[in-house]
């Protein structure tokens, strides 16, 4: 099962190496990692996904926990909390399906970025599944390039994580 | 006052108490070498950067300090990587400082500039690379808070020559190490020990299962009480021999791979297994599944992700083993009379005992020569060893008495550790007895070391058992490749009675079973320069009893004669 951890770590130079290298090292797989800024300059956040069983999570959570430069990590997994992707989508559309497409962006209130002669790249931001379902709804039109940021997450209410 | 970085990072290491330091100069490291001409600090000029940090591991395992290295960048740090790797298997806390190109030089292939941060980052506890002058003390007390504290480990400080050099004003900061994202680890959790303590009480056939957590936690003692008061039977690991007596009734040896019999019955038959400051290594366990499978297990350590990584337990403790144990001990009455488990142990004892077979032709048996060395010093020396048959006979048929007087490079199995580490523990420890267990083939690998021993007088003894094989090796083609001796013949090789005469050392060489004691006793005699012996012992002898990889303990081969 997929999980994701949200983790708070120093905003120090070579951070994000000695996460990854932790995973590489011990075989775990990260399906997917984001770093960014937080609230307070001297933290960074990561939002980690990762596949495994429970037994893998504690050791991935463990081992992350040894290292010196992290501070915090929450699986939000089964936590109340709100996920979000970014992904844009260069779908060809040319003039002849170009309505049927701008539909689609409607029904996923997605947004049109910019439009080509023959092309039109779309931004959706939404939770993992929203961003598969119209990932699967475009295809059909033919999707020439796609970039996903990968995940980022926040606990609601409350001040944990 | 105005102090240059080099002279910042000295005085550091003087407010953590270390006097003595092992290393190698080089270019970009001078300014440090500079201000070490004029310190009291001990500096022990090695042979080799690695010899350097083999030797910082020595002293570290035999005294309780942290051990302290230094080399120049470029190919000074990478030569310290293997001492790196074996100390941070192994647990052991060490600081290393490795020489850096200038910082503007930095990420531009500059003249022997080594990523030594990056290459290190899997094999040390933390690592800096120091980007100010200013934050020299900082990190240095950082590091060795870190090296020492919970899980010890080493720590790597890179210093670009520039941040050495240059001058600040200074003022030392004595302010306690704060770490906001490392926290030591206090206490433990009591409703866990009350529990552990009610299955010790209801266990008809416990084991205790005691590792290298059990010496760094300083804890002998406390094992021994709750050994002796509930009368359980106790295995080692092999970096746990010497945490409980040899000796001792209870004492089981070692167990796993090339363990005792009865360690491995035992374990396989317990109803609890109590593992203290262990981290259920593939070479103990055998089959994972097939491990100590009638038991509850007790977990105690440190380290929180050790706790169900290879197998699952039952109650987990994560505390100081010293601190847990003597809660459970406080617990605990003790029982007076044996039990039927006492008495099946003392059968097995009986039936498989450690044995080997007496020599052909009057050849030294290498066993032989381990439990001479036992003889002789009746378990008071320190005793290390480099890797391979000669390191298990060690373990086997030498009665470890104390904690840090086995000192063997277990998790990576660096040969090459031994004679190096020898001189470490040797200058840690003056008064003891120092003795290299070694194989032909290890020595060869530090053997420079010999000028090391000779330029500081250390006198530490090479016990060199020599099959002209790398003999590990070739009893695993023997068992596993139908005897295909593959690149492990070494009959080319020195004279090492000449090598060590070449350096002003004193060579031996012993070639009959009635000698062996005599060498012995005229080599603890010299005192003022290393000795090697050349024991010409029988050349195919195996380590027996063994667990053939991925079986089960239960099913061990060999040592039956
Ligand atoms: C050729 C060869 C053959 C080998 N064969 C065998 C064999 O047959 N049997 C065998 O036992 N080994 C064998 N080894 C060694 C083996 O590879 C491991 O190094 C060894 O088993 C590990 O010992 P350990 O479990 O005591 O752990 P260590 O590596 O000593 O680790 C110590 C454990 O204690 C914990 N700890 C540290 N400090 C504290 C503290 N203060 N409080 C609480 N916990 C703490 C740590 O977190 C860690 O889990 C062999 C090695 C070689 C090279
Ligand atoms: C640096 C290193 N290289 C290779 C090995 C693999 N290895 C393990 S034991 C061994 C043979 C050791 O031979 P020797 O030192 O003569 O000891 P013996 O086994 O004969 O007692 C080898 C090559 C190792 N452990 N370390």
């Amino acid at each position: 099962m997929k999980h994701t951890l949200a983790v708070t770590v120093d905003n120090k130079p070579g951070v994000l190496t000695r996460v990854t290298t932790m995973f590489r090292r011990r075989g775990f797989n990260i399906d997917s990692l984001t770093v960014g800024a937080t609230e307070n300059p001297t933290i960074s956040r990561m939002t980690i996904v990762v596949e495994g069983d429970d037994q893998i999570i504690e050791q991935v959570t463990k081992q992350l926990y040894k290292l010196v430069n992290v501070i915090k990590i929450v699986d939000v997994t089964n936590e109340r909390a709100v996920e979000r992707e970014l992904v844009l989508i260069k779908v060809k559309a040319d003039a002849s399906v170009r309505a049927e497409v701008m539909q689609i962006v409607e029904i996923f209130r997605a947004r049109i970025v910019d439009i080509g002669k023959n092309n039109l790249i779309i931004e959706v931001t939404g939770d993992s599944a929203k961003i598969d379902a119209i990932e699967e709804a475009l295809r059909p039109f033919g999707i020439s390039e796609l970039v996903r940021t990968g995940k980022i997450a926040m606990l609601r209410g409350g001040c944990k994580g | 006052m105005n102090c240059k970085g080099a002279e910042i990072l000295i005085n550091s290491l003087k407010e953590q108490g270390v006097d003595t330091i092992f290393g190698y100069p080089g270019g970009v490291v001078l300014p440090i070498y500079d201000v070490l001409y004029d310190s009291d600090i001990k500096h022990i000029l090695a042979r080799h950067e690695q010899g350097a940090a083999h030797a910082a591991d020595g002293y570290a395992r035999a005294s309780g300090k942290t051990g302290v290295c230094i080399a120049t960048s470029g190919p000074g740090a990478t030569n310290l990587v293997t001492g790196i790797a074996t100390a941070n298997m192994d647990s052991i806390p060490m600081v290393f400082f490795t020489g850096q190109v200038a910082s503007h030089l930095i990420g531009r292939d500059a003249f022997q500039e080594a990523d030594i941060t990056g290459i290190t980052l899997p094999i040390t506890k933390h690592n800096y690379l120091v980007e100010r002058t200013e934050d020299v003390e900082q990190v240095v007390k950082e590091a060795f808070y870190i090296a020492r504290t919970n899980r010890p480990g080493p720590v790597v400080v890179d210093l670009p020559k520039d941040i050495m050099d240059k001058s600040i004003d200074f003022t030392s900061d004595k302010s306690e190490v704060f770490i906001h994202s490392y926290r030591v680890m206090k206490g433990f959790n009591a409703g866990q020990v009350i529990n552990a303590v009610e299955l010790i009480k209801q266990a008809q056939r416990p084991v205790i299962y005691a590792g290298g957590g059990v010496i760094i936690s300083e804890a002998s003692e406390e094992l021994r009480e709750l050994a002796e008061k509930r009368k359980i039977p106790v295995t080692t690991t092999l970096m746990g021999m010497g945490a409980f007596p040899g000796n001792n009734y209870l004492a089981l040896g070692m167990l796993g791979m090339h363990g005792t019999k009865y360690a491995n019955y035992a374990v396989s038959e317990s109803d609890l297994l109590i593992a203290v400051g262990v981290r259920f290594d593939d070479r103990v366990t055998g089959k994972i599944e097939a491990f100590a499978p009638h038991a509850k297990v007790i977990h105690i350590d440190i380290d929180a992700a050790e706790i169900g990584k290879n197998v699952a337990v039952d109650i987990p403790i994560v505390g100081q083993v010293k601190e847990v144990l003597q809660a459970i001990n406080q617990r605990l009455e003790a029982v007076e009379e044996l039990s039927e488990w006492h008495h099946t142990i003392d059968r097995w004892k009986l039936e498989y005992p450690l044995r080997y077979p007496a020599s052909c032709e009057g050849r030294i048996m290498p066993q032989h020569v381990i439990e001479s060395i036992y003889d002789m010093t009746q378990g008071d020396a320190v005793i290390t060893t480099e890797v391979g048959q000669h390191q298990m006979w060690a373990a086997q048929y030498y009665k470890f008495k104390n904690p840090r007087s086995f000192i063997s490079s277990g998790g990576l199995g660096t040969m090459g550790y031994g004679f190096p580490a020898a001189i470490g523990a040797k200058i840690a420890r003056p008064d003891m007895t120092v003795i290299d267990i070694a194989g032909d083939g290890s020595i060869q690998m530090n053997i420079q070391e010999l000028g090391t021993a000779m330029q500081y007088k250390v006198p530490v003894i090479v016990c060199i058992l020599n099959n002209q094989y790398l003999g590990m090796v070739r009893q695993w083609q023997g068992l596993f490749y139908k005897k295909r001796y593959s690149n492990t013949d070494i009959s080319l090789q020195p004279d090492f009675v000449k090598v060590a005469e070449a350096y002003g050392a004193v060579g031996m060489r012993v070639t009959e079973t009635d000698q062996v004691k005599d060498a012995l006793r005229e080599a603890m005699k010299v005192g003022d320069r290393p000795v090697f012996i050349d024991f010409v012992v029988e050349r195919e002898a195996d380590v027996y009893p063994m667990v053939a990889p991925g079986e089960s303990l239960i099913n061990m081969i060999g040592g039956d004669e």
